[in-house]
C-alpha cells in the first residue's frame, strides 16, 4: 500500500506537470491540475493508512 | 521571478542586517522543540538542533548551492514543447568562482545557508526523543545537499516554477516567500521522519488511543516563539528584497504583516482551545503562533494588513484541528507539532497568496501557479524525501532501541542528562 501510494503521488504530479506544455487553455490546464492533485490525495491517503499504528 | 541584478549599497546593507537576524528563527525553533519534548531528552534535542544546523550549512556550501544557485546565474535548461524549463543550477561546488561580496548572488547564498539550516531543524520536532543523532545528521545531508536545493532552485532561484508566469502566463509564476522551500519542505520531511520512526513508546494504547505526553518546559517554548518572530522578520524581509525585487521600504509592510499574522494565529489558537477545552492550551497557542509566522511567510510582501490578520486567524484555527487529526485519526506522533505547523500551515500560506493577496494581479493563473507548486511539494518532494529517509533507515536505523528511549536520549546518546539533579523518569501519562 505504501508503494502504491507513493506511485500515485508521483503519477499525480506527472499529470499536473504534463498539463502545462500539452494543454493550450487555462481552463483545461486547471482541470488537469485539479485531477492530478486528486490522484495525489488518493496516494497520500494510502501512504497514511499504511503507517497507522496497528490495533491490538 | 528574478533577483535584482544589482543592489544599491543601502539595500545590500539592509539585506545583510536582515539576513543576520535569521538564525534567531532557528534559535526559537530549537527552544520550542526542546521545551515540547520530555526532560529526559532535552539536551539531545538542543544538541541535535545545533548539529543539523552545522551539517546543513556545511553540506549546502559544499554542494547544495551548486544545485540551487541564484536567480540569473548559470543553469541547465530543458526544452519542452518549445519552452525552456530551467530545472537545476550549474554552479561549481565549494562556491568556486563566487565572490562573497555584497552581490545579490552572495546574499542569496547567505540567506539560503541559514534557511536550509532552519528547514533541517523542523523535522526534529517530529522525531524528538527517539531519533538517533547520526541518523538525523544523515537525513540532514540529504535534505540540505539535494532535496532543499532542488526545490529551492525551482521556486526561488529562477527555476521553472518561478517562471510559470513568463512561460505559461500563470500570474507572476509560483510565489513561495520561503513558505514552500523552508516550511513545507521541512514539514514534509517531518512527516517522513514521523512515519519512519513510529510513535514514542507508550504513546498509543492497543486501541490507538493516544496518551498525552506533556511538554517538560512550556516557558522555553513560549520564549522560543518570541525569538522566532525576530528571525522571521529578517527572513521574510530579506527574501522579499532578494527574490521579489521588493524595495527596502517594503520592509515595513512585511514586518507589520509578519507580526499581525503571528499575533492573529496565536490568538485564534487560544480562542479555539478555550472553547474546546475550557481554557487556553499553552503549547497549542505556541504552535498557533508559529503557524502564523509560517503561513504569513508566503505572501508577507503582497498582503494588506487586514488580509495578514485573516491569514493568521485561519492558520491558528487550522493548526489546532490539524494536530488533533494527525494525533488521533492518523496515529502520527509529532511531539513538536512540526507537521501541522510547518507543512499544513505552510500549504495554507501558499494558497493565501492567490486567495488574499494581489500577487499576479489576483488572476486565476496565479491560483494555478500556486496549485502546481503545492502539487510538486506533495507529489514529488514528499515521496522523494520519504524514499531517501527509508533508504537511510535500511543502512543505519533512525530509531533508538527501546531501552535507550526509556532511559532518555540524553543519557543514552550523550551520557549526561540535561537536568542531572532531578529524577526524570515517570511512565504515568495523563490519559485523554
Amino acid at each position: 500500500m505504501k508503494l502504491a501510494g507513493s506511485l500515485l503521488l508521483l503519477a499525480g504530479w506527472g499529470i499536473v506537470v504534463s498539463s502545462l506544455p500539452l494543454l493550450p487553455s487555462l481552463r483545461m490546464r486547471a482541470a488537469f491540475v485539479l485531477a492530478g492533485m486528486a490522484v495525489e490525495l488518493v496516494g497520500l491517503s494510502l501512504v497514511a493508512r499504511s503507517h497507522l499504528v496497528p490495533k491490538g | 521571478m528574478a533577483a535584482p541584478s544589482s543592489l544599491s549599497e543601502t539595500s545590500a546593507a539592509l539585506c545583510v542586517v536582515l539576513i543576520l537576524l535569521v538564525p534567531l528563527a532557528g534559535a526559537g525553533l530549537a527552544l520550542i522543540n526542546t521545551g515540547l519534548a520530555r526532560s529526559r531528552s532535552a539536551a539531545h534535542v538542543m544538541l541535535a538542533s545545533l548539529c543539523v544546523f552545522a551539517v546543513a550549512a556545511i553540506v549546502y556550501i559544499m554542494f547544495g548551492f551548486s544545485w540551487q544557485g541564484a536567480p540569473g546565474r548559470p543553469a541547465h535548461v530543458l526544452t519542452i514543447g518549445g519552452k525552456a524549463w530551467n530545472w537545476i543550477a550549474a554552479e561549481p561546488i565549494f562556491l568556486r568562482g563566487l565572490r562573497l561580496d555584497l552581490s545579490p548572488a552572495s546574499l542569496v547564498l547567505l540567506l539560503q545557508m541559514f534557511s536550509v539550516g532552519l528547514a533541517a531543524m523542523v523535522p526534529l520536532g517530529a522525531g524528538a526523543e527517539r531519533w538517533r543523532l547520526r541518523a538525523l545528521s544523515a537525513s540532514t545531508i540529504v535534505l540540505a545537499g539535494w532535496s532543499y536545493p532542488l526545490f529551492g532552485h525551482w521556486a526561488l532561484s529562477g527555476g521553472w516554477l518561478s517562471q510559470l508566469g513568463s512561460i505559461y502566463g500563470l500570474g507572476q509564476g509560483y510565489v513561495d516567500g520561503g513558505a514552500g522551500t523552508i516550511q513545507v519542505m521541512g514539514g514534509l520531511s517531518a512527516l517522513s521522519i514521523a512515519w519512519t520512526l513510529g510513535p514514542r513508546r507508550g504513546k498509543y494504547s492497543s486501541n490507538r488511543e493516544p496518551a498525552a505526553i506533556p511538554a517538560h518546559n512550556i516557558v522555553l517554548v513560549l520564549i522560543g516563539c518570541l525569538l522566532a518572530l525576530v528571525g522571521w522578520l529578517g527572513l521574510n524581509s530579506a527574501s522579499a528584497i532578494l527574490f521579489n525585487r521588493s524595495e527596502p521600504s517594503a520592509v515595513v509592510l512585511i514586518a507589520v504583516n509578519t507580526t499581525l499574522s503571528a499575533a492573529a494565529s496565536g490568538l485564534a489558537a487560544a480562542i479555539v482551545t478555550s472553547l474546546r477545552f475550557g481554557r487556553p492550551d499553552a503549547s497549542l497557542v505556541a504552535n498557533g503562533w508559529m503557524a502564523g509566522l509560517v503561513a504569513g511567510s508566503a505572501a508577507a510582501a503582497f498582503l494588506k494588513p487586514p488580509a495578514a490578520v485573516l491569514t493568521g486567524l485561519v492558520a491558528g484555527a487550522l493548526v489546532v484541528f490539524a494536530i488533533d487529526l494527525l494525533e488521533f485519526r492518523l496515529t502520527i506522533d509529532d511531539p513538536g507539532g512540526a507537521i501541522s505547523v510547518h507543512a499544513i500551515a505552510g500549504l495554507w500560506g501558499l494558497l493565501s497568496v492567490a486567495l488574499l493577496s494581489d500577487a499576479g494581479g489576483g488572476s486565476s493563473g496565479q491560483w494555478l501557479a500556486q496549485l502546481v507548486g503545492i502539487a510538486t511539494l506533495l507529489g514529488l518532494m514528499l515521496p522523494l524525501t520519504h524514499g531517501l529517509n527509508s533508504l537511510i533507515d535500511r543502512v543505519y536505523p533512525h530509531r533508538v532501541d527501546a531501552e535507550g528511549e526509556w532511559q532518555g536520549m540524553d543519557i543514552h546518546e550523550l551520557g549526561a542528562s540535561a537536568y542531572p539533579e532531578f529524577v526524570v523518569h515517570s511512565d504515568e501519562f495523563t490519559q485523554h
